[in-house]
């Protein structure tokens, strides 16, 4: 069902009978994901629309078939997509979020072990963690959990053999080409490396979530006293 | 005014149609895993279609009511009584002050529903009531807890019941094993042959399932090794791991996944499989979105007609 009467257009595909997937693209980029966060911002105000899931290449669009018509529910989809010029996508407005982080064996016991499969020293995984200006390209898996791209090819690492049943919360993780932050108490695969005495989800908050699609993040290194002065907790482990 | 509970039963959760419009910072929707048996429960009072419900799964339950109200009971049969008397599922009854009532263990199906007149009141968590355990959020707490000793469930009193009862032929079919399934995402990577396997097979609902999703057991399906690029996860999706037996994605899955999938479950085939239990045997049918529509809106239109 490929709709490639304008570039400007993601393939609509109908996944259920009140939600359809467009697919943007068949690789992962800076630029797609910038087309994916404008195109689902500005869904947010079509009516009938009820839940938007942006990811890497695709926005999962769910609807409410009970009171809208599918075929019109497309169309329009189709008609403020084409609307939306991809030059403005690259948002002024795009977000940069810094979140300190304490690296520190105490609350991550996965840094030597990162240290030695890439063979730097801790010092060195570190300072090439908060490098990087990180984007955040999808939010799921856990509610505010965001995954971050990309590491630097050096931080390439898989995920641990047996997951831990338990990942204490502000936990900085990174798998893959991937950071993220656990933003809740989760089981989890990812090399942990240390901690944020920060909060990634608040639902008394207006945001809700610190992090969301689009949003560039980054990471600064904090020292143990600053850590628990900012209210960190060294439990979980 | 409010129903205390007594037992707090095996797992008994409030819920409402669910919470959205939060699927972006990867809050799951929650909400009824038998949509239509909550929606009728809800008629039967007329209730808006969202007012606050008791899902009880399995039973165990116990409650006793501090003021006068009309409750409906829809969905599975877990040998309820009121004061002793034995009830039927999919009808109201009035309920006085001081009358217990009790949730034994299922006769038949696995979750039924518990509708008060005008809805229970209790706080809404970004919006929705529906309790969400893996994600503690909603509920009487609103951080995701089930119903305990002791809750208060309050209500507003009310005098006037109605005897009414849901029309025998609209009772959904729960024996029907066939679940309907609408094709689409990754259809076409799998081969012809994984397909035939996937819709000629039986499959059991194994032990490992539950509100986030039903996992099956049976003729594994060989999916496309490398996986999918991460993405948003529809109510119903069948993904297939790595080891092909196949898992339906409900009420409280996860919103993004990276996992090729067959198709979607409807909401109608998602309330069949959530009455099945542990060992329970259901084949796939596959069907278009214009049957899954027709399917829907004929569902839709009956209730609303009746009320």
């Amino acid at each position: 069902m490929s709709q490639a009467v304008s570039p400007l257009l993601p393939d609509m595909d109908m996944v259920s009978d009140n939600a359809c997937l467009l697919t943007f693209s068949q690789t992962i980029s800076e630029a797609i994901s910038d087309r994916i966060a404008q195109v689902s911002h500005q869904l947010t105000t079509l009516p009938g629309i009820i839940d938007l899931v942006p990811s890497y290449t695709t926005l999962l669009v769910v609807f409410d078939g009970d009171h809208f018509d599918r075929f019109a529910i497309c169309k329009a989809i189709r008609q403020l997509i084409l609307q939306l010029d991809p030059k403005d996508a690259l948002q002024a407005d795009v977000r940069e979020i810094v979140i300190p982080v304490y690296y520190g064996a105490e609350v991550g016991p996965d840094l030597d072990e990162v240290a030695a499969h890439c063979g730097l020293s801790t010092n060195d995984v570190i300072e090439q963690h908060c490098a990087n200006l990180y984007r955040a390209y999808a939010i799921g898996f856990t509610p505010g959990f965001a995954f971050l791209g990309n590491t630097p090819a050096q931080l390439h690492i898989g995920r641990k053999t047996t997951p831990r049943l338990k990942v204490p919360i502000g936990s900085v993780a990174i798998a893959e080409n991937q950071t993220a932050v656990y933003p809740s108490v989760t089981p989890g695969g990812w090399q942990i490396i240390g901690r944020t005495p920060i909060k990634l989800v608040d639902w008394g908050s207006e945001n809700l979530a610190l992090i969301a699609m689009g949003d560039k993040v980054r990471f600064e290194a904090i020292s143990r006293q600053d850590f628990l002065a900012q209210g960190g907790n060294l439990d979980g482990f | 005014m409010a129903f205390k509970v007594i037992k707090p039963g095996m797992l008994a959760l409030l819920q409402d149609l669910g919470r959205h419009g939060h699927q972006a910072i990867g809050v799951t929707t929650g909400g009824p895993m038998d949509e239509l048996a909550f929606r009728w429960a809800n008629a039967l009072l007329d209730n808006e279609d969202n007012a606050q419900q008791l899902e009880i799964t399995f039973g165990m339950l116990s409650l006793e009511a501090q003021a006068n109200t009309s409750v409906a009971l829809t969905g599975a049969d877990l040998d309820a009584t009121l004061n002793g008397k034995s009830l039927t599922p999919w009808q109201t009854y009035a309920v006085k002050t001081g009358d217990v009532l009790n949730f034994q263990q299922p006769v038949w199906g696995l979750r039924a529903y518990l509708a008060v007149k005008g809805g229970f009141q209790c706080e809404l968590t970004l919006g929705s009531v529906a309790t969400v355990m893996r994600e503690k959020i909603g509920g009487l707490t609103g951080k995701g807890d089930k119903l305990q000793k002791d809750d208060i469930l309050p209500y507003h009193r009310h005098d006037q019941h109605q005897q009414r009862s849901v029309p025998r032929a609209a009772i959904p079919d729960y024996s029907q094993s066939d679940i309907p399934l609408v094709l689409g995402y990754q259809y076409r990577s799998f081969s012809d042959l994984q397909r035939a396997h996937f819709f000629s097979s039986d499959y059991k609902v194994s032990q490992n399932s539950d509100r986030m999703g039903y996992r099956l057991a049976g003729n594994a399906i060989q999916g496309d090794a490398k996986g999918i690029i991460s993405e948003g996860i529809a109510y119903g999706s069948v993904q297939i791991p790595k080891d092909g037996q196949p898992i339906v994605l409900l009420r409280d899955r996860q919103t993004i996944g990276g996992y090729p999938k067959m198709g979607c479950v409807t909401r109608f085939g998602g309330a069949l499989l959530a009455q099945k239990k542990p060992g329970d045997a259901i084949q796939f049918t596959p069907i278009t979105v214009d049957q899954a529509e027709h399917e829907r809106h004929l569902q839709m239109a009956r209730l609303q007609q009746w009320r």
